[in-house]
């Protein structure tokens, strides 16, 4: 059934085709998010979120990165399926080979990764989209405050907790996506490829470090 | 006599091949796909000719032992593969090929054979490289050539230190090809238990499944063998676990002649036997010696305190070390071909100065050529060779000397053939280290991949076409007949006794016996006494086989230790025949040395007068002498001298 | 040295296997691991026990027969060597080794350690070749080949076909192994004629035969025997990423 259709490949790639373009997504975000920290009245974060929720191209965009996670989603799944599949009897002795240490959790890291998703999208996007939220008026205008959510979200430890947990989990999943999406795509090359392997764990530190910062900083002060 | 027609075509040597290709019968293309081959065997040669029949049109059955032909043991030569390309410009060409490899074995090979060998070995590299193997090459992109095995030319091509293995995936991939249009048909995991005849001709084989022990019947209008050589009778021999012969024997006691079975070619450089248990040896690259000088101490009581161990080889000054072959051969040095290079280590071993805990090992250093050319270089050339060694004896070579000795590598002798390949049982062809093949009595390093090669490509399509012009009213052979019945049930009547024996020794035993006894006195070095003696040994031995044997399990199953004495029956058998060959012939020549027949510098003495033929081994029965027909050389196109390699 | 041997015994395909542990003794540091199990199959044999059955030929490291899954690795401890190369040295007086047959779906138990491999000839079969028929060849140096592209080629050709990076790979993904032959014949301007075909058509075998996708956890290269690249991974989705792209519609 999760058979064939497209070849294994074809499905690597678009795999990290889309990872790559769902960490555009990433760093929008985190650079919104981060704005909520540079002022008491969290008047930058609001306008930013309005920008972005009535900005007619982010508007249509969101719906293409949308269909990108679906796929992403999707597809992780039916190719950790068929590798399930592929090794129907498995070992006694625990695999000790040599390898790319989060390479090996990719669904797992992704799965958590999915649920947090899920959770958060229920806690803002839904109540910004679809529920009612407070307005907040500065001297540029009135805006619904999104802000006021989140510091009260973060005010709670536990969900703090869950939330850099996860956001630790995404960090582990960049890392080895970010570099292992060049190679799916064929980009391996001696002088680049070690590079991209660098670039990548930064790139990944960056993520981890910026949203995490935001839930540490509003719990701590 | 009659039946040792070699068939060689007129006209002068350089003509001949074309000669025959100009004349031979072909089939029409809708004949082809009437007629079926079997081939059993894919090695180089076997590959080949099945890929090659293939794309002829033939219908082709093939057979391997492996799960895959990608693992037959052509796949281990290490070193190279010639051609008289003469790309370095020094001097090659198809005639000197064709002369150095008659003279490297002592003028006991046929000229137009080896001729026609040297004349296709060029279209083998084309065909090749045209096949994607990638051969080594130079900076500026065309193909690399190094001398090998002391010729004074570089007209050996080579990928690596894995020729064979690129050269065997190379025939291996033309086989898929074939396999994945459906021209050749791949039964793998197959032993070749019978041949079948039918009317004088051979007809069709008998097959076991090793993993669901069903015994097959196969049918075809002609049969090509290309299951190598018999260099296992020895137990320890560098060759694979696998490789047997009993399909050339087999064939032999259906009445093919065996050609010069005790021609046995032995290997200079391998690391030495280290315990009882051991199972195989293993080749160091011959091209070790372009870089190593072999010695060993001068004064014996060197020598025993290094097998002692109270003394390392690296603490022997210059002059406390023998560098015997420079000493006994300067103008060829380390570079001598191998027979001799063995013998006189063997010699050297004999007379108490062996080294090593055994004794039975000389060094091969690489200290002056560190210092000379640097570390780096010599870890460019040898690198790979160094780390086996190391993986292996636990000894680092780049700081003490390595230690080496001679071991059981290729047969020169095999089925006899006429120059079409095809041997005494029309329809049955030969080829590669199967055959008694090219190399008379001593093969040079590079070529076994080109005679392999040769015979699979180049000879075997336009001789196998030849004879069946002639077949191609003859209706596909139904395996019902009685004569498939009949060699159905002898096979299964064997494994039934064998199965039945349960004695108390088990299969390898016996074969490590037999290595023994052929080691001791069919070795490096003969005699009448001993091969005498070898052969009631060996009576002995095969009597004690049949009655106190333990194969286990049964034949309907993957069952390794049947197979092995299936294979041991035929073993013992064939030693037989070569210490009876050994015994016949009384002379030295190449890798056969008689020690009553030696200068008094003790080299090889031939008798050219009274041996220059092909002995051609008849089976007479289970209960009667073989008998020996001779197939006389005939040198008419170069004068036959002694080698001389001073 | 004094061992256990925890090993998987499967009569055959159909049956249901199990570990059984086995005592071998007085085994010498500089025995081959193969030749340790000579050694248990010889007291088997003698016992009136089925010896273990197990793949090996050339116990030189090079015709791939061999296979062996040991402690958690394809080919024991050691690297860039096979099975029958490694030493006993390499373990410990009184050691328990888990021995067990490379596990992947297209590559099913024969018996005991043995398993069917044919998945790999089936691979090559359905593209792993130039086509090119035997004589009328051109001349060996007609074409230039720059060196380093002739070398990359080598390191790939030096496949052995043992199947150890499907043993390895947690996914039991072949793409070592494909990409390995069409990266040798991608290089060579004698492959390139029929590079595109050959990369879709032995993926989609590859695909086809069960095994797994690759995730890029590189456990192959480590445990590869020859030390393959994963760059050839690489060099094979460029290839096939372009053949999808630019070949026409057959």
């Amino acid at each position: 059934m999760v058979k064939i259709m497209y070849a294994s490949i074809t499905k690597k790639i678009v795999m990290s085709l889309v990872g790559l373009f769902l960490t555009s997504f990433l760093v929008v975000h985190m650079s919104i998010n981060l704005l909520i920290l540079f002022d008491d009245t969290r008047q930058l974060f609001n306008e930013a979120a309005h920008f972005m929720a009535t900005n007619p191209f982010i508007q249509t965009f969101q719906w293409i990165l949308f269909i990108g996670f679906i796929v992403h989603i999707i597809l992780g799944l039916v190719l950790q399926i068929q590798n399930w599949m592929a090794r129907p009897v498995g070992y006694d002795r625990k695999g000790s080979s040599e390898m790319s240490f989060f390479s090996k959790y990719m669904i797992h890291t992704g799965a958590i990764v999915f649920i947090f998703l899920l959770l958060h999208f229920a806690n803002f996007f839904v109540k910004a989209k679809f529920g009612h939220l407070e307005e907040i008026t500065y001297d540029s205008g009135t805006f619904e405050d999104l802000g006021i959510l989140v510091v009260q979200l973060f005010q709670d430890g536990g969900y703090v907790a869950f939330y850099v947990i996860a956001i630790l989990l995404l960090g582990f999943h960049l890392e080895h996506g970010f570099q292992s999406a060049f190679q799916s795509l064929g980009l391996n090359h001696n002088k680049y490829t070690p590079v991209i392997k660098v670039v990548g764990t930064l790139f990944s530190i960056a993520i981890t470090l910026g949203y995490i910062a935001i839930p540490l900083v509003i719990y701590f002060s | 006599m009659g039946k040792l027609e070699a068939k060689i075509p007129h006209g002068p040597l350089s003509e001949k091949w074309t000669n025959y290709k100009a004349h031979q019968n072909l089939v029409n293309p809708s004949n082809k796909r009437r007629l079926d081959i079997i081939v059993v065997g894919t090695g180089l040669a076997g590959a080949a000719a099945a890929a090659s029949f293939g794309e002829l049109g033939f219908n082709v059955k093939a057979f391997g032992i492996h799960d895959s032909p990608r693992r037959a043991h052509s796949i281990a030569a290490q070193g190279g593969i010639n051609a008289a390309k003469n790309y370095p410009n020094d001097g090659d060409s198809v005639f000197r090929l064709f002369y150095d490899t008659i003279k490297g074995g002592d003028y006991r090979a046929r000229e137009a054979n080896v001729y026609r060998l040297a004349e296709v070995s060029n279209d083998i590299i084309d065909q090749c490289v045209a096949q994607g193997v990638p051969f080594a090459r130079e900076y500026g992109g065309l193909l690399d050539n190094r001398s090998f095995g002391g010729a004074q030319v570089s007209r050996t091509f080579y990928a690596r230190g894995q020729t064979g293995q690129q050269l065997l995936l190379g025939a291996y991939s033309a086989l898929s090809k074939e396999i994945g249009k459906g021209t050749v048909k791949m039964y793998t995991r197959r032993d070749l238990l019978e041949l079948v005849i039918i009317d004088g001709r051979a007809r069709g084989v008998i097959m076991r499944n090793l993993i669901t022990g069903e015994i097959e019947r196969h049918a075809a209008h002609a049969v090509v063998l290309a299951t190598g050589g018999y260099g296992n009778v020895f137990f320890l021999s560098t060759n694979a676990m696998a490789s047997n012969g009993s399909a050339v024997w087999k064939a032999y006691k259906k009445g093919a002649f065996f050609g010069n079975p005790s021609f046995t070619q032995i290997h200079p450089t391998c690391i030495p036997v280290h315990g009882d248990y051991q199972s195989k040896l293993t080749l160091m690259s011959e091209s070790l010696r372009n870089d190593g000088r072999i010695w060993v101490p001068k004064y014996a009581e060197d020598a025993e305190k290094i097998r002692k161990g109270t003394m390392k080889p690296t603490e022997l000054s210059e002059e406390r070390r023998d560098y015997y072959l420079e000493r006994r051969y300067p103008a060829f040095g380390n570079l001598v071909p191998r027979d001799v290079a063995s013998r006189a280590a063997k010699e050297r071993c004999d007379a108490g100065f062996g080294v090593g805990t055994t004794g039975l090992a000389v060094y091969l250093d690489f200290a002056e050529s560190i210092k000379r050319l640097g570390k780096h270089v010599i870890e460019a050339r040898y690198g790979n060779l160094f780390q086996m060694y190391e993986k292996i004896v636990d000894e680092n070579p780049y700081e003490t000397s390595m230690m080496i000795y001679p071991a059981v590598h290729y047969t020169m002798g095999g089925l006899w053939v006429d120059y079409e390949l095809q041997t005494t049982i029309p329809g049955l062809f030969a080829a590669g280290e199967a055959n008694f093949s090219d190399h008379g009595a001593n093969r040079l390093g590079a070529s076994a991949l080109m005679q392999g090669l040769s015979d699979g490509y180049f000879v075997l399509p336009y001789t196998v076409q030849n004879y069946l012009a002639d077949q191609i009213s003859v209706p596909a052979f139904k395996t019902d007949l009685p004569e498939f019945e009949k060699a159905e049930k002898d096979t299964k009547a064997t494994i039934e006794r064998l199965l039945s024996i349960n004695g108390k020794n088990t299969v390898d035993s016996y074969h490590r016996k037999l290595g023994l006894i052929m080691w001791d006195f069919v070795g490096m070095a003969r005699n009448k006494e001993g091969l005498k003696k070898a052969i009631i040994m060996i009576q002995e031995l095969k009597v004690d086989f049949w009655k106190n044997v333990k194969v286990p399990g049964k034949n309907e199953m993957v069952n390794p230790e049947l197979e092995k004495a299936l294979r041991v029956v035929d073993f013992i058998e064939l030693g037989e025949l070569m210490a009876r060959d050994a015994l016949y012939r009384e002379e030295s020549c190449g890798g056969h040395f008689r020690e009553e027949y030696q200068t008094p510098e003790g080299e090889a003495l031939r008798d050219d007068v009274n041996f220059t033929y092909v002995s051609a081994w008849e089976h007479k029965g289970d209960d009667a002498e073989p008998a020996l027909h001779k197939e006389p050389l005939v040198f008419e196109f170069i004068e036959v001298k002694q080698r001389n390699y001073k | 040295m004094d061992l256990t041997l925890k090993i998987w015994r499967q009569a055959s395909g159909l049956d249901k296997g199990k570990f059984v542990n086995y005592k071998v003794g007085n085994i010498s540091h500089d025995a081959s691991f193969l030749e340790m199990l000579d050694i248990l199959n010889e007291e088997l044999v003698i016992k009136g026990d089925d010896p273990v059955a197990f793949d090996h030929d050339c116990r030189e490291g090079i015709c791939g027969a061999c296979s062996l899954y040991i402690n958690g690795r394809p080919h024991g401890p050691d690297r860039g060597i096979t099975t029958c190369q490694m030493h006993m040295r390499n373990f410990k007086d009184g050691e328990t080794i888990v021995i067990e047959p490379w596990r992947a779906k297209p590559f099913p138990v024969i018996k005991d350690l043995m398993v069917d491999r044919t998945a790999f000839d089936k691979i090559i079969q359905a593209g792993g070749f130039v086509s090119v028929r035997t004589g009328g060849v051109p001349d060996a140096n007609a074409i230039a080949i720059p060196k380093h592209d002739a070398d990359l080629a080598m390191d790939a050709a030096a496949c052995i076909g043992c199947g150890a990076c499907v043993a390895a790979c947690k996914n039991a993904s072949a793409m070592l192994f494909v990409s390995a032959k069409v990266s040798q014949f991608a290089l060579l301007p004698q492959g390139r004629p029929e590079a595109h075909e050959r990369v879709q058509k032995m993926v989609a075998k590859m695909d086809e035969l069960g095994f797994g996708n690759c995730t890029n956890t590189y456990a192959c290269e480590a445990e590869c025997p020859k030390e393959i690249s994963v760059a050839n991974i690489a060099r094979m989705n460029r290839e096939f990423l372009t053949a999808k792209i630019v070949a026409q519609k057959a």
